[in-house]
């Protein structure tokens, strides 16, 4: 099926309690009626992640994505990529986060006269125009106080009246002209691992989710190499399209001319079919089966990380619904336990190898109930600097096209993705 | 100072306040009321009574003031079209501008206000702007160009518009092709005339492959949708624009990587599936699909729908990649269950140990969807890797302990298809099942009880007492429960006929007497006549081996399947419809067809090789005649809409033809009732019962003068073919008309196409007195020489007698030639439907047929030409048949019914087209009987 380019034809934006406090149409006015459809739907599922992405109704179809606490719906009435539209709103908040530096519903009541630009600009039609925030920032100049200022006193506007240089150059990332006194390139090589762990603590499924983010403010039009010790870790890449594909392909080299400022170059992925290093255990033990109460036990320890740190620990353990209340001790950090959402969040910071951290205590049951409907699942979270856990290294990063030495810098981290422990 | 500012309102009312402010003579406040007039619009309120003001901003230097203007205008110039020509010099003016940015901002709102009026005098500035020095403006343009035909279609025609964009595609600058290519293909899309507007040749490809590596993301996904659409000429081009996509694989948009996906999968069906490239590009297909996985929840849903179809079409791609559906206990549900549902397609031998200690985690979760869905997803693996079936078994045993009641009923349902699969083999869990009885509420899961008890009567001592105790409320039982409570007692009664006489008259009575649902009646009466005149043969029918269920309930069919591929990434695919199935008045009519594999001229007679590895399982479900009998349950888990109406057709076959053989005494062909050929039926006491008369099973046409008697000298043949207990039979009447006795017949048959000769001697009374008739079947036999004839079905035929020998020739109905054994599995049709490539598919049309879909396919199963599936898509009946030949060709139809439509629509694949007009005859003739 041929897309059309009028795809989305209306974007409503829906806050927590179910309010539209903005809407924007691109071709004719939808009436927000339509998100009656929606919100029926909403009632349904009842917890906002489980909102279907695309709800088809009698002449609409809503496809929606969920971020920040609010649903941005877009509303088509063609057959459309679902996929386009999704990283469509997805970009839309991204650019709302990269102007306001948060996305929330204040923000955008704040700037509302600025989002409604942003969201010409992006859309002309349905059709996605210019999504680059290199490009967009130039044509509407991010809002900041000393400017608003300014324009207040000298009456003008945020709003450029020039053609962005980028727009139609062959780097259409790259705004022209960028000059800076000091040049620097800044690489973080982040790297999450999703795993689930069964629970004898052997894991059941484990793997990388890796990107290279950058900041990059260099003069002119630089050209960068970027080479690494053991490229033949990556076989599942995504790129920036800054990247030349076909000078990766032969060499397994990153060459690119850079956008200005934040960026992700790249992505990648190490399958479950590699073996990924699991770098934290959780020792615990849980039982509800005693009279009147259960018992937890959780002891968390380092494993493989090369002597590295494990910091920002944090233990999240949504309980049954049976669960009153927990009275727990531990040697480290504080633990929380909302009885109403039946969450408990132990935040252990960091992991100190000659004292483990443990939590122990009693679980206070509801009366009467001895099962438990379902075994909770441990959702870890942990940081550790200075080390890429698949073992990826950069080599060198060489600058072509400007004659001046940049500071270069290269940091590694390794976080938990979806990392959970089942019970 | 930000812009929540422009919500404060005053005591006068708002609308008279911006009024004023916008009349002010200071730019600066002039610009803030413009603003507070967005603000207000944006959150919903009508402001277009502000329209002659907002519009009298509209002449300024200031590119931020006449921007918001432009949004205003875009938003009501509709409810004010009077006022908004108002705007439109401006409009002209600005589209002169030096500025590129003001051109094309112009153009642009120009083209989105749809007031007629107002259209009209877009189209000189769009000319213009269309071959605008300035790339910018000229993309934005193209744009305009699509928003135009939207408006008025005709006018884009008549100005050449549409050349004009055509000649974009060969712009400079590929941001320029791509809105062109978006246009065109938005243009064509709402097109009512249907011939493609762009002609995708070679040049056109091969610019918009160079475009796509240079131009945005988004049009990117436009080029590849377009490209979607492109048939190339032979493999080795396909191949190219394979090697030219692939890079897309790695692009950080999971739009652009679901569209490239696309444009592969359907151009990897031309290429030769054993080749060296075909594989490469299946592994590099994974990766970048396994990506998709680790997004947002939103993007996952689409990606995992997609990868549904995928894995349904090529199995291969994610067969290593079992590991990355697995379900993280804070995945949305949605997403949930589609990786279920991928899991259980991906299961087999190598990984089911993995899969099954998921799916035994998953259901001690607490969504109850999702844990239904995981216990079926045991049964499944279950039936489908035999292997793993004891630990099946055993698992879905644990998870009966647990005594959670909608996990012991969801596994009393699943255990229930696995007894069916595996007989005899775990019966020894009964005694834990029939534990549970009482907490059983569902009537698809007592149903199921039900099924077991009476299946397994003899070996539970108190199932009497157990089947009783439910026949208490009978009336309030759901109808599947009622159904399956009768049948379970006659098992019952006939497996311990002594102590449960009671019981089954109370059962029955209670099913013919006290129930008003047709169902149960009839099925009631003819358990009461079948006990109280035969119970032997009772006994043969309700005790009848069932047949096997199969393993894949859910999967699509090959023509949607096919049809789907070409629509990955789209709404469609999410969907799993066609896009003209849901999407309003779009792209009616206009199907898409997976391309042929080229260079695929197999030869003639080796159409069984799709048939070479049958699944362990056979026949299909949609055959089930168990099911009447038995098993109301439409067999394993997912619930396939469509599939459970079918059964009623061939089971009144077999009522017919199992019972008749039965009581006629001839019982040795029943034991699997299913497939039992019913040839001959001599419909005894049920052939009232169903109202059907006692018609000869399968189709022969009426007797022909093959040789008239000026021709044979005094002899006169008049003949036809029919196929009779699998035997394919010449049946004669010869007559003499001559003055002398005639004898020393004999007969021979020259060379023909399936090889038909005689298998035994000519036996016509000797001598055949003066004016006398005698009428005689010759048995034939496809062992002869084969000579292709033409037509196919000629058949040269020399007789010989005492006078002379005498030659004629004759037409065979080619149904005789459909062997008995042309029911091909459901999975096995739907690889081999697949298989045969798109070319060898013809279609035609059965005029002024009377007949519903079931007569259709009770007529077609008479004569050999066996349905392997029904189902009803928007009102129509769709019948897949299979029939094979006595050569072994296989010929595969799809047949559309719909309802008040005499016309019947027959698509006919297989890989010896030569047979096709041979078949069609034989549905032209079988069904006008």
């Amino acid at each position: 099926m041929v897309s059309s380019i009028n795809m989305i034809h209306s974007l409503f934006i829906i806050n927590s309690s179910g309010d539209v406090f903005m809407e924007k149409h691109w071709k004719s006015v939808v009436s927000r009626s339509v998100c009656d459809y929606f919100f029926d739907q909403q009632r349904k599922v009842g917890n906002p992640e489980d909102m279907p992405p695309v709800i088809a109704t009698p002449h609409h179809y809503l496809i929606s994505i969920h971020r920040c606490c609010m649903f941005f719906v877009a509303v088509c009435m063609t057959e459309v990529p679902p996929l386009f539209v999704s990283e469509f709103l997805h970009r839309v908040v991204d650019t709302f986060e990269d102007y306001f530096s948060e996305c929330t519903e204040s923000i955008i009541k704040e700037h509302y006269v600025v989002v409604y630009e942003l969201l010409d600009e992006m859309l002309d039609n349905g059709f996605p125009l210019a999504t680059e925030s290199n490009i967009l920032k130039e044509l509407i100049k991010p809002p900041n106080i000393l400017r608003t200022i300014a324009n207040t006193v000298t009456g003008k506007s945020n709003v450029s009246a020039t053609l962005p240089s980028g727009q139609l150059s062959n780097v259409p990332w790259r705004r022209t002209g960028v000059k800076y006194t000091n040049n620097e390139a800044y690489f973080d090589v982040v790297e999450e691992v999703d795993a689930i762990i069964d629970k004898a603590g052997s894991t059941v499924f484990a793997e990388i989710q890796g990107y290279i983010d950058c900041c990059i403010k260099l003069s002119g039009m630089p050209d960068l190499t970027l080479s690494f010790m053991n490229p033949r870790l990556f076989d599942d890449v995504s790129f920036h399209p800054c990247v030349r594909f076909k000078r990766w392909e032969s060499e397994r080299i990153l060459s690119f001319i850079p956008p200005d400022g934040n960026f992700r170059l790249m992505s990648y992925h190490i399958g479950s079919q590699n073996i990924v290093a699991i770098p934290i255990y959780v020792r615990h033990n849980i039982s509800f089966r005693e009279a009147g109460g259960g018992r937890l036990d959780i002891t968390v320890g380092p494993k493989q990380t090369i002597g590295r740190t494990v910091e920002s620990v944090m233990i999240e353990i949504p309980m049954p619904k049976a669960v009153l209340n927990c009275s727990l001790v531990p040697n480290q950090g504080k633990y929380s336990f909302d009885p109403v959402s039946k969450v408990l969040i132990w935040d252990v910071g960091r992991i100190d190898t000659a004292k483990l951290p443990s939590l122990r205590g009693t679980i206070n049951l509801q009366s009467g109930t001895t099962a438990v409907e379902s075994n909770p699942a441990i959702n870890v979270q942990f940081t550790i600097s200075q080390l890429a856990v698949s073992g990826l290294k950069v080599n060198r990063l060489d600058m072509y096209g400007e004659k001046y030495k940049p500071f270069k810098g290269v940091k590694y981290i390794t976080k938990a993705g979806r990392f959970q422990i089942r019970m | 100072m930000t812009d929540s500012k422009y919500f404060t309102t005053t005591k006068k009312g708002e609308i008279f306040e911006l009024k004023s402010e916008l009349n002010n003579d200071k730019k600066e406040k002039k610009r803030e009321a413009v603003k507070k007039v967005i603000a207000s619009m944006t959150v919903g309120k009508d402001v277009s009574a502000l329209f002659p003001d907002v519009v009298n901003c509209m002449q300024t230097d200031n590119l931020e003031l006449k921007k918001l203007v432009y949004l205003y205008l875009m938003n009501y110039a509709k409810s004010q079209p009077d006022m908004a020509i108002m705007a439109v010099n401006t409009f002209v003016k600005d589209c002169e501008d030096p500025n590129p940015l003001i051109r094309a901002l112009a153009v642009r709102t120009m083209g989105c206000i749809r007031v007629d009026k107002i259209t009209e005098y877009l189209c000189e500035p769009l000319r213009k702007c269309l071959k605008d020095e300035d790339p910018y403006v000229r993309k934005t343009a193209a744009v305009c160009v699509a928003k135009l035909y939207d408006i008025n279609a005709q006018l884009v025609e008549d100005q050449g518009f549409l050349d004009q964009l055509k000649d974009l595609l060969s712009d400079s600058n590929p941001m320029v092709v791509a809105n062109a290519v978006a246009a065109l293909s938005e243009i064509n899309e709402a097109s009512t005339s249907g011939s493609p507007l762009i002609e995708m040749n070679a040049q056109t490809i091969n610019k918009l492959l160079t475009a796509l590596n240079e131009c945005t993301e988004w049009g990117q996904v436009f080029i590849l949708d377009s490209l979607a659409n492109y048939s190339p000429k032979d493999d080795r081009e396909a191949q190219s624009i394979c090697e030219r996509i692939t890079p897309r694989l790695a692009h950080a948009n999971a739009a652009v990587v679901l569209s490239a996906v696309k444009v592969l999968m359907k151009l990897m069906e031309m290429l030769p599936a054993d080749s060296d490239f075909v594989s490469t590009l299946t592994k590099k297909l994974a990766p970048p699909l396994v990506t998709l996985l680790s997004s947002e929840p939103e993007v996952q849903y689409v990606a995992l729908r997609n990868i549904n179809l995928i894995v349904q079409k090529r199995p291969d791609i994610l067969k290593h990649e079992m590991k990355v559906f697995f379900v993280k206990y804070n995945d949305p549900i949605y997403v949930k269950l589609e990786k279920l549902d991928i899991m259980i397609r991906l299961a087999s031998q190598a990984n089911i140990a993995q899969v099954l200690s998921e799916l035994k985690e998953y259901a001690t979760e607490v969504d109850v969807d999702f844990v239904r869905k995981a216990v079926r997803a045991i049964g499944r693996c279950a039936i489908k890797v035999e292997q793993s079936a004891e630990r099946c078994v055993s698992t879905l045993l644990d998870l009966i302990q647990t005594k959670v009641n909608y996990v012991v009923q969801e596994a009393i349902v699943v255990i229930k298809d696995i007894f069916r699969k595996y007989p005899n083999k775990y019966e020894s869990i009964i005694s834990t099942l029939c534990e549970n009885l009482d907490t059983l509420d569902e009537p698809e899961a007592r149903a199921s009880m039900i099924w077991i008890i009476g299946e397994y009567a003899e070996r539970i001592d108190n199932a009497d007492e157990l089947l009783e105790s439910f026949l208490e409320g009978f009336h309030d039982e759901n109808t599947q429960v009622q159904l399956q409570l009768l049948t379970a007692i006659v098992k019952l009664f006939l497996k311990r006929p002594t102590d449960t006489q009671e019981l089954v008259q109370q059962v029955l009575s209670l099913a013919t007497q006290d129930s008003d649902n047709p169902d149960l009646r009839d099925r009631g009466f003819i358990y009461w006549r079948l006990l109280s005149t035969d119970p032997a043969a009772a006994k043969e029918v309700v005790l009848a081996e069932k047949p096997l269920i199969s393993e894949e309930t859910d999967l699509l069919e090959p023509t949607l399947l096919d049809e789907l591929i070409c629509h990955i990434s789209s709404l469609a695919s999410v969907y799993h419809k066609p896009p003209n199935a849901f999407v309003e008045g779009r792209g009616a009519g206009v199907r898409k067809m997976l391309p042929a594999r080229a260079g695929s001229q197999e030869t003639v007679l080796e159409t069984a090789s799709g048939v070479t590895d049958p699944p362990a399982v056979i026949p299909a479900q949609d055959s089930l005649i168990g099911d009447l009998l038995s098993m109301d349950i439409s067999a394993p888990s997912v619930p396939v809409p469509a599939t459970t109406s079918v059964f009623s057709p061939p089971a009144v076959d077999l009522l017919g033809g199992g019972l008749d053989s039965l009581l006629g005494g001839d019982v040795a062909a029943t034991g699997t009732a299913g497939s039992a050929p019913v040839s001959q039926s001599t419909t005894g006491l049920l052939g009232d019962i169903f109202g059907f008369s006692a018609t000869p099973a399968s189709y022969s046409p009426p007797k022909s003068n093959w040789l008239p008697a000026e021709k044979g000298k005094g002899l006169d043949i008049w003949g036809t073919f029919s196929r009779r207990n699998g035997q394919i039979q010449m049946d004669f009447t010869f007559t003499n008309k001559a003055m002398q006795a005639m004898a020393g017949f004999a007969i021979q048959l020259n060379k023909n196409s399936f090889g038909l000769t005689p298998s035994s001697a000519l036996q016509v009374m000797t001598p055949l007195p003066p004016s006398m008739s005698h009428d005689c079947s010759l048995p034939l036999a496809t062992t002869g020489a084969i000579q292709r004839m033409e037509p196919l079905n000629n058949l040269q035929v020399a007789i010989k007698n005492n006078i002379d020998v005498f030659y004629f020739a004759c037409l065979v109905p080619v149904n005789v030639f459909f062997t008995e054994d042309g029911q091909m599995d459901k999975r096995v049709f739907l690889a081999t439907w697949k298989d045969i490539p798109a070319q060898n598919e013809v279609q035609y049309t059965l005029a002024n047929i009377q007949c519903n879909a079931d007569a259709v396919v009770q007529k077609m199963q008479q004569n050999n030409v066996f349905t392997i599936a029904k189902r009803n898509v928007e009102g129509q009946d769709m019948l897949y048949q299979s029939l094979k030949l006595t050569n072994g060709i296989w010929v595969l139809n799809e047949l559309k019914i719909q309802p008040g439509n005499p016309n019947i629509t027959l698509s006919l694949k297989s890989r010896a087209l030569d047979v096709a007009p041979g078949v069609f005859q034989a549905y032209d003739a079988i069904l006008h009987t």
